[in-house]
């Protein structure tokens, strides 16, 4: 690990949103994650990839405390967001998430209105103070999702209707909605076709300048088309970590060569 | 020959069946099984099925045919005076146990087969003949019935006789022409599953006949109800008194309401229990919770509905007026017996609160794990979660549920004996003793009514009126789960 960061003389800490030092994540007895620490930087899209099972869903899910959902789920190790330790106890994980947002592999937009769809997150948290600045909040995280347009005429129509692009969007906007800092996203694209899975990368892409993006995926096309830096996981471990175009052209390591020339994965 | 011998005779002759259709398959394919075009087994059962359904078929409806024939032509031998006298069904039935005593007294040899037919009223006395048998008369049997009866006996002799040989008939043409059509390139496998698939078609048809029928004869004695009693008194009528003696009062208002009343206390009970109870199984507890808590709620719907009615009878019934009666502990004098709609309300009530947790926990269970991480995603607590988002999700399903117990508290019988009192009567207070719809159905069912009666018919009219609630409570309920089941996929 040392001779990754003296390498990379980007990463510093300093320059850093989030702060993973030698976190390890245990279901039940098996070790998903060892040892992995990883500097995230800010206004930046990272992304993690790797072959399925290799750790890098689970370790995104440290980021906002997902996993402490699941009952048998133990995490070891400190993770900072602008230098605060998210793990310490006087942290509220449920403030926490408002502040890390996720967006998950299929797109799960609730069962009620597009507008209450997005409107969710900021009544919960008490962000608009009546109903036209909701109605503002609303507006304009839409428009950053770039669904706007497509669904301002059906507010009230189910979300559930809406194509799975647009429900994938819709779940990005309900996200945004409750201004978070750092959003997370879960392989956003796997359910989609490939036009819509345009859509969603160019929207990533613009929201890189307001967040920090840290995207999970499967496809080093869509890794290499989005993001600035990239993570490599290879069975529960951080193998690589650097600037994107690195890693696709010189990468240090041979299991990394191995998993982007298509050896194995 | 009996009904024993002929389905004695038909299982020998499918046995023998099966054993010839395999092995006649398999030797026309050379004894090479892999040359069949089905396994041999089939061919086996192709020929016990064409033996077995078109004989069991003409003999059942034989057996309902041969009846209603014998009745008729019985009938015609008998006179228009003894009719008038009495009426047609009666002397039917005496014609038909001095055939039954005939039929006895044949078996134990005290006659010979032909004296019996033979005998007539004036030479011996058959009462007493027959009642040394053990078959006991109501009146002295006349030349008439006893001709009767013998003709009836001559007719159902010969009618089993020709029963037989059609039946036997039949099955050995089935048998036969299976076994013709028996070839290594016949497709027996299909022909057996399309058999299969008949065999279930009409499993299912009786279920829905079976309902049909229970609505038809709720129907036709509605019918004959409302010809003797106006139908306008019936529904807006707000006394109920029967009396056996004629002159009752037949109104269901008060009896609705009652049904209504416990219901509406049953559910306020149950709803909020049931349903509490759920979202703790299913949000809440762990899973070693969750393994013993929800078999454990669900004892309380394997328990008979008898048992709580003892319950309500002995055991709340009691308490309440230990506290609200006129020496009770808040001494407010609101109860004067056990009896009363909160009694019954509250214990049916905890009868339904399995039935509403149960329905709901699967419900709740059922909306997508990824709601809830959309949810908890965003920022929201658990609780937060379970309100805005699993509860909505899941409400039309728990509708659905609420409406199944609403359907089965006003069709709920014993608790209501026992619980609610005997007396009907339109009141706001649920202290006091009501009577509902379906105890008055019992109480006027019971008992030496004449069955042509008002007082007697009054209880389909009352089953009618329940059955159109509930059928309507369980459409609205059906209607509204399909109508939002596709919320979420």
């Amino acid at each position: 690990m040392n001779k990754i960061s003296s390498f990379d003389e980007t990463n510093d800490m300093t320059d850093s949103k989030i702060t993973a030092r030698n976190v390890q994540v245990y279901y039940g007895d098996t070790h998903a994650i060892k040892d992995v620490s990883i500097n995230i930087k800010p206004q930046a899209v990272t992304a993690f990839i790797g072959p399925s099972g290799c750790g890098k869903s689970t370790f995104l899910r440290t980021i906002n405390r997902m996993n402490d959902t699941i009952d048998i789920c133990r995490v070891e190790g400190k993770i900072l967001i602008d230098d605060e330790d998210i793990y310490d106890p006087k942290v509220d994980p449920v403030q926490l998430r408002a502040k890390v947002g996720m967006v998950f592999q299929k797109p799960n937009p609730f069962p009620k209105s597009i507008y209450d769809n997005v409107a969710y997150g900021p009544r919960i948290h008490g962000l608009a103070r009546n109903k036209s600045e909701l109605d503002e909040i609303i507006e304009s995280s839409l428009q950053k999702a770039g669904l706007w347009a497509e669904v301002k005429d059906r507010l009230h129509a189910p979300g559930t209707g809406l194509s799975g692009g647009q429900q994938q969007r819709l779940c990005i906007a309900r996200a945004i909605a409750v201004s978070p800092e750092v959003i997370l996203m879960d392989e956003p694209c796997s359910a989609l076709d490939p036009i819509a899975t345009a859509k969603v990368e160019e929207l990533i892409d613009e929201l890189r300048e307001n967040y920090t993006i840290v995207i999970v995926t499967h496809s080093m096309q869509q890794a290499a088309r989005v993001s600035q830096r990239t993570a490599f996981f290879h069975l529960g471990v951080l193998v690589e970590e650097g600037l994107t175009q690195d890693i696709f052209t010189s990468p240090r390591d041979k299991r990394t060569e191995d998993y982007i020339t298509g050896r194995f994965g | 020959m009996s009904l024993g011998y002929i389905l004695l005779a038909l299982l020998v002759l499918s046995v023998i069946g099966y054993v010839l259709g395999r092995s006649k398959a398999v030797s026309s394919a050379g004894g090479d099984g892999r040359r069949l075009h089905s396994l041999p087994g089939y061919y086996g059962w192709n020929v016990v099925l064409a033996t077995l359904a078109p004989s069991l078929l003409v003999l059942v409806v034989w057996l309902f045919v041969q009846p209603a024939y014998i009745n008729t032509q019985v009938a015609s031998l008998i006179s228009q005076e003894t009719v008038a006298k009495s009426s047609l069904d009666l002397v039917l039935s005496d014609v038909l146990r001095v055939a039954d005593g005939l039929d006895v007294a044949v078996e134990s040899g005290a006659l010979s087969q032909e004296k019996a037919q033979a005998l007539s009223a004036g030479s011996v006395d058959v009462r007493a003949l027959l009642g040394d048998l053990g078959v006991a008369l109501a009146s002295e049997v006349t030349d008439e019935i006893l001709h009767a009866a013998q003709a009836y006996r001559d007719i159902n002799a010969s009618g089993e006789f020709y029963r037989a040989i059609l039946v036997l008939a039949v099955a050995i043409a089935g048998f036969a022409l299976a076994i013709a059509r028996t070839h290594k390139d016949f497709r027996a496998r299909n022909v057996v599953e399309q058999a299969i698939k008949w065999i279930l078609i009409a499993a299912a048809s009786i279920a829905i006949l079976t309902t049909l029928g229970i609505i038809l004869s709720l129907i036709f004695n509605t019918v004959e109800f409302f010809k003797i009693y106006p139908a306008s008194e019936f529904f807006f009528g707000t006394v109920w008194s029967p009396s056996f003696g004629g002159g009752s009062e037949l109104g269901i208002l008060p009896l609705i309401w009652a049904t209504l009343y416990i219901s509406f206390i049953a559910l306020a009970v149950a709803v909020p229990i049931g349903l509490f109870a759920a979202i703790y199984l299913s949000e809440y507890a762990t899973p070693a919770v969750r393994a013993i808590a929800k078999p454990l709620l669900e004892v309380l719907a394997g328990i008979p509905t008898i048992v709580y009615g003892l319950f309500a009878l002995l055991t709340v019934g009691p308490l309440l007026v230990d506290v609200l009666g006129n020496d009770g502990l808040l001494g407010v004098g609101w109860m004067q017996g056990a009896s009363s709609v909160f009694t019954a309300g509250f214990v049916m009530g905890i009868m339904l609160i399995p039935f509403v947790s149960s329905l709901s926990d699967d419900i709740i269970n059922a909306v997508p794990q990824a709601m809830r991480d959309g949810s908890l995603g965003l920022g929201a607590t658990h609780s937060e979660t379970v309100k805005q988002v699993i509860l909505p999700a899941a409400l039309p399903g728990i509708v659905g549920a609420i409406l199944l117990a609403a359907s089965r508290a006003i069709g709920e019988t014993m608790i209501v004996v026992l619980g609610a009192g005997a007396a009907a009567r339109l009141s706001v207070n649920p202290f006091e003793a009501m009577t509902t719809v379906t105890a008055k159905i019992v109480s006027q069912l019971t008992g030496d009514a004449d069955f042509a009666s008002p007082e007697a018919l009054v209880a389909f009219a009352l089953g009618m009126t329940l059955f159109v609630i509930t059928l309507g409570l369980n459409i609205i309920a059906l209607y509204i789960v399909r109508k939002y089941r596709e919320q979420y996929d």
